[in-house]
């Protein structure tokens, strides 16, 4: 157990994968001018990644991996080049299965979730939280764990850097850095001070 | 007669007038001496003289116990060292001023103020200099006013640095933390970090071998021992009462930054800045209130780790907490706005303090990093509260 919650934190905070590995920065600096639209992006992305992480991983052990082939008498099959290929087809299947489950049964909250829902099929933190998943061999419930909390990392980072964006709209900066220049800055710092976290070994 | 002077040669800082460039100059030089002469006149606002220059200068002068009794401390540690050591003194320039104004004598006053005094003051300098530069510049290209809130960046910069870092490093550090850190958001009022703990910040993960905290900071070159905060690190709270009494720490006879090893100095200034209102006490309630909790909250676990141990007491006396809290958190500017946000915000300090203190062995130090990462949620929290707020009042329609 304690070893899950370690996990956690430390896909959360220290990993943060929007502010230590910087993926997903398209999404992240396009939708974050909103806390109300980047708070429902963050949701869609935790969900998204729960999912789409613990599907993957049962993919590549049972179907990929080196040697995964062995339950069909197979064992010597290492299909691993197709690891980017098969994916990527399963993120943006999922991500279309949950579109029209949340419509049918879940209106409100694919209200909610709107135009994110799609856009984020080409998310690469999506898939970099996949493909982390496969190269540190996580196992099943690791990865659900590491899927949560990379959602999550990200989800939180782009809920701060809205509301200070939200904040800079009084602000009063040099015309040269307005726009995007002036939020690449302020990713910088955030990240500057989200460095507190790095260094704590769990 | 003053007055006279600068109504003279006010009219050359006009636009068209010889001197146009140099107004933001002009005129923080003006207003710094004299009561602007203007007053706002729209309905429903509070006359007063208390004004931002006024409120950044209360702030100015609320560092100064702490600023001369870390010069006391510099010259102290200093002094006590070369006895120890049987040195007979300084070198090169340092070494000649204190030989005109004063000796080594670690039991007189003015001898450690003196010695202090000759790294503090090239700190502060150069901080006012570089620093200031950049202020001026940005004011004259943009024309805004220079503004007090420097004043108050300068002073708590220098106050944060290690008596022996390298003056080019300060300079580096201010310039980096006024450029980036307030300049391009288009100057006071307008940043989202504090500006003295994006450049301290800065300086600390550029060269960490000289800031990192767990090193001592002692103004003699060739000697190294251990900061408070690292002797708890690696020995716990026992070995910390060998090195030095709690009211050591409290007083401020212990290694450190310039201006954060006194509490007492500290205290000094938060009273006056608590009276004129200026520091928020919920900010500072709430960094005490959750550095308290989550530390009893350690104390009662079991580790190997012997930070877990320590006492809340001992975290608000060592290292830079009680600087942090009265000062840096209460910047107005990179706090929450809100009232219960305030709480919230300091709240946030006090957990992310003791979090890296304790959890985190890379970083012996953790109030600059904490106060940051608290920056950065301020507005959220804000956020947060404000909405409370529309949705308690919309249920009562």
């Amino acid at each position: 157990m304690e070893h899950y919650l370690s996990l956690l934190v430390r896909s959360i905070f220290i990993d943060n994968i929007a502010l230590s590995m910087f993926l997903g920065m398209c999404t992240y600096i396009a939708l974050s001018k909103k806390i109300g639209a980047a708070f429902g992006l963050g949701i869609a992305v935790i969900v998204v990644q729960t999912i789409t992480v613990p599907v993957n991983n049962l993919l590549l052990g049972y179907l990929l991996g080196d040697g995964a082939l062995a339950w069909a008498g197979l064992p010597d099959v290492d299909l691993s080049f197709l690891v980017y290929l098969c994916f990527i087809g399963v993120i943006a299947a999922i991500v279309q299965i949950l579109e029209m489950f949340l419509d049918k049964y879940v209106p409100a909250l694919y209200g909610a979730l709107g135009v994110f829902l799609p856009l984020i099929t080409v998310n690469c933190a999506i898939l970099g939280g996949s493909l982390l998943m496969a190269e540190r061999g996580y196992n099943f419930t690791e990865s659900v764990v590491y899927g949560f909390g990379s959602g999550t990392s990200w989800a939180l980072a782009i809920v701060v850097l809205a509301g200070i964006r939200e904040k800079l709209k009084y602000s009063d900066i040099p015309e040269g850095l307005q726009g995007l220049g002036i939020v690449f800055i302020s990713v910088g710092l955030i990240s500057l001070g989200f460095l507190s976290f790095g260094g704590i070994d769990i | 007669m003053l007055r006279k002077q600068l109504d003279k040669i006010e009219p050359h800082f006009h636009p068209g007038g010889k001197w146009q460039k140099w107004f933001a100059l002009f005129e923080a030089v003006d207003t710094g001496l004299f009561k602007p002469g203007s007053v706002t006149k729209s309905a429903a606002h509070v006359r007063d003289n208390i004004d931002l220059k006024r409120v950044m200068i209360t702030v100015w002068l609320a560092a100064f116990p702490a600023m001369f009794f870390g010069m006391w401390n510099v010259g102290f540690q200093a002094n006590t060292i070369i006895a120890d050591m049987g040195m007979t003194g300084q070198e090169g320039w340092r070494g000649a001023i204190i030989a005109m104004l004063g000796g080594y004598d670690a039991t007189s006053i003015w001898d450690n103020i003196i010695h202090g005094a000759v790294y503090f003051v090239p700190i502060y300098m150069v901080t006012f200099i570089a620093g200031g530069f950049w202020e001026v510049l940005f004011a004259s290209v943009r024309g805004h006013e220079v503004n007090e809130g420097f004043f108050v960046t300068s002073i708590l910069f220098a106050l944060c640095c290690p008596p022996d870092l390298p003056l080019w490093m300060v300079a580096v550090g201010i310039s980096f933390g006024i450029v980036i850190g307030k300049e391009v958001f288009g100057g006071t009022g307008k940043n989202f970090l504090n500006p003295a703990l994006t450049g301290r910040a800065f300086l600390f993960f550029a060269y960490p071998a000289y800031m990192s905290g767990d090193a001592v900071w002692t103004a003699v070159d060739g000697y190294t021992g251990a900061t408070m905060l690292s002797v708890a690190a690696t020995e716990g709270a026992a070995a910390l009462a060998q090195v030095g009494s709690w009211w050591d720490a409290f007083l401020g006879r212990i290694p450190g930054s310039i201006g954060e090893t006194s509490t007492l100095g500290i205290l000094m200034g938060a009273v006056l800045l608590l009276l004129t209102r200026i520091a928020s006490w919920r900010i500072i309630l709430g960094t005490l209130v959750g550095s308290a909790a989550l530390s009893m909250l350690f104390n009662a676990l079991e580790s190997t780790n012997p930070m877990f141990a320590l006492p809340f007491y001992w975290h608000w006396v060592i290292g830079g907490f009680a600087f942090g809290a009265v000062f840096m958190a209460t910047d107005p500017v990179s706090a929450s706005m809100t009232e219960a946000g305030k709480f919230w915000y300091g709240f946030l300090i006090g957990i992310m303090v003791i979090l890296i203190r304790v959890v985190n062995p890379a970083y012996p130090e953790g109030m600059m990093l904490a106060i940051l990462f608290a920056n950065l949620f301020a507005p959220l929290i804000d956020h947060v509260v404000v909405q409370a707020n529309i949705n308690r009042r919309l249920a009562r329609v």
